[in-house]
């Protein structure tokens, strides 16, 4: 049986690995007949209705899902489709008891209503015996077609037409319920509800499912791994934001409202009962019990351009001394420098310590666009990688969502180069707006990036010649 | 800070500490609330837990009485054992005191609810 899912047209990298991974949490076989990125249909193979209800009941990038009765490239292709259709088997929904609307839509082509009903019409075979209720129908079909990307250059016919009936949608009024317009408790790493959903979904969180967020903050993926039944925990080392007390995000506000905290989002939504706890603590030094493992870890870890990058530790050698006891209470430890490089290190070693056989560790890491290579993500010998998808942030960076599964026991250390980890330094050069426009467009349209060279660091690095200096200084020092 | 997660925590990543489990808990202020049942999800996290170490914790807490001695082997059909595990395990809240590591003694403070 064939299903088309009509997918949203954001976050369109996300969208097959959300089908892959919750056909994999369904035990679903996963076959896709096709799912090209430039239309807004995903089409499955599928054994039955359930599996596809079973999709819908968690996909945030469905928003309506058709059980396809027919299709073709063209109008001829696509009546002879629909026309040998077994509609006996459906006589149940086709006779004279059940009321029917069909819905028509031409993608990137406006059509009058009087288009409408020559498509509706042009179905004269359709065995359908029951009336027209345009208001409220038991059943709704769907007639649509596809006529590409370009609403100003349209091809003389459409690319594709498709007839079904709607069997339901997918769970995007969820990202209008978790909005953050609306959240009590916010700050400014909180992570959009769509992405945050899409992240529970690829990391595969169910009923009762231990999520962790080492670097939790505002706890806004544990809000979506809680809205699908996992039991939530969330560490982080500031202890200001756990706490609700650091300075407000919203704008206007002056101070944080005395009910504003990371339990009370919980509580808003309802998911108080998937609230596990949040600790105050060191992600390199981390409280969890020997053999504890998580089914999924979920984070966004500090790049260090909206928060501190910081572990306890100290730069002076302290091992011949201890604290002195009468200052131990309120003792509070030093803390260092914690890099991007050995913030992932410790990421993956500690997910394949920790996530169980079939785990999921689901992470973003930011990236240089003109510096990216697939080979040089981060890896680690008890964990394989899943998907790897795309958020454009800028013409000269983007993040990427990583999403990896532990398949083994075996110990093992997790490998991370430091040239996809040198976000922070180049991120502040401010060329973009010193590359002329027409130049600009130009290098995207040729690179993917704004393909900056050395010589041009050079020349728009700052005004002064005493930044041109220290520019010059430092690359004779790397070649 | 829940009975469950306190089962989930060690003193372990201090220097000189070989175990570092389970923490003593030295209770200031403790709340009882009422948190919705669900039994296939009490079921899911009853594997994860230690449970002498979480009979012990709920002694410290003063609410020994709720808890069944040990973990039946049918639990996921026992209705009632599922809703006292599930009372133990996220009803009882620590919101003030301090977890002490039993071999160094260093706390660690818990401040609404939030453990340090």
């Amino acid at each position: 049986m064939l299903f088309l899912f009509w997918c949203a047209h954001e976050f369109v990298p996300f969208r097959l690995p959300e089908f892959q991974s919750l056909c994999h949490l369904f035990r679903i076989p996963y076959r896709l007949q096709s799912g090209r990125e430039d239309t807004p249909f995903v089409i499955l193979e599928l054994d039955s209705e359930s599996q596809a209800q079973k999709i819908l009941s968690r996909s945030i990038c469905t928003k309506h899902c058709i059980h396809l009765w027919g299709q073709g490239n063209s109008y001829e292709e696509f009546h002879s489709s629909l026309k040998s259709f077994q509609f006996k088997d459906y006589s149940d929904l086709l006779n004279e008891n059940k009321s029917f609307k069909v819905n028509v839509e031409a993608f990137q082509k406006k059509i009058s209503i009087s288009e409408r009903s020559e498509r509706i019409e042009s179905m004269e075979y359709f065995p359908v015996q029951g009336p027209v209720d345009l208001k409220n129908p038991d059943v709704v079909y769907s007639f649509l077609e596809d006529w590409g990307q370009d609403g100003n250059n349209l091809p003389p016919a459409p690319y594709n037409i498709f007839f079904g009936r709607n069997i339901g949608e997918g769970q995007r009024h969820l990202i209008t319920k978790l909005s953050i317009k609306k959240r009590k408790f916010i700050g400014n790493t909180t992570m959009d509800p769509q992405l945050s959903l899409l992240m529970a979904n690829l990391g595969q969180v169910e009923n009762g499912s231990f999520v962790l967020d080492p670097f939790v903050g505002t706890g806004s993926l544990l809000i979506a791994a809680a809205e699908f039944k996992g039991i939530t925990f969330g560490g982080d080392i500031d202890f200001l934001t756990l706490h609700a007390r650091s300075k407000p995000s919203r704008k206007g506000d002056k101070k944080r409202g005395d009910d504003e905290s990371m339990v009370a989002n919980f509580r808003q939504y309802g998911l108080t009962v998937h609230y596990g706890d949040v600790i105050a603590c060191d992600f390199s030094k981390s409280p969890w019990r020997s053999g504890l493992q998580f089914e999924t870890i979920l984070t966004d870890p500090p790049y260090g351009i909206r928060e501190a990058m910081t572990k306890v530790g100290t730069e002076k050698d302290y091992t011949n001394q201890s604290i002195p006891e009468k200052y131990l209470k309120t003792h509070i430890p030093e803390k260092v420098n914690y890099s991007l490089k050995d913030i992932l290190e410790d990421l993956l070693n500690f997910s394949a310590e920790r996530l169980s056989i079939g785990g999921r560790l689901v992470y973003w890491i930011p990236i240089i666009r003109q510096e990216y290579k697939e080979e040089l993500l981060p890896s680690h010998p008890s964990l394989s990688l899943l998907h790897n998808c795309e958020q454009v942030l800028s013409s000269n960076t983007s993040r990427r969502l990583i999403v990896m599964s532990k398949f083994s026991n075996e110990k093992g250390k997790a490998v991370v180069y430091e040239k996809i980890t040198n976000f922070k330094d180049q991120f502040y050069i401010p060329l973009a707006g010193n590359i002329g426009r027409k130049e600009r467009k130009e290098r995207v349209k040729e690179h993917g990036h704004l393909n900056i060279s050395q010589e041009d660091m050079v020349k728009f690095h700052g005004r002064s010649n005493q930044h041109k200096m220290k520019l010059e200084a430092k690359m004779a020092e790397n070649t | 800070m829940k009975l469950l997660t306190h089962n989930m925590l060690t003193s372990k990543a201090i220097k000189q500490v070989n175990t570092g489990y389970p923490l003593l808990i030295e209770a200031r202020d403790v709340k009882v609330s009422e948190v919705e049942f669900n039994p296939e999800f009490i079921a899911k996290i009853i594997p994860k837990v230690d449970w002498d170490c979480l009979r012990r914790a709920a002694e410290q807490l003063g609410h020994l009485d709720k808890i069944p001695a040990s973990v039946p082997d049918t639990y996921e059909n026992q209705q009632e054992f599922l809703k006292q595990a599930h009372h133990v395990l996220l009803e009882i809240e620590l919101i003030n005191g301090d977890l002490v590591c039993p071999e160094s003694n260093r706390k660690f403070p818990v401040t609404d609810g939030i453990p340090n």
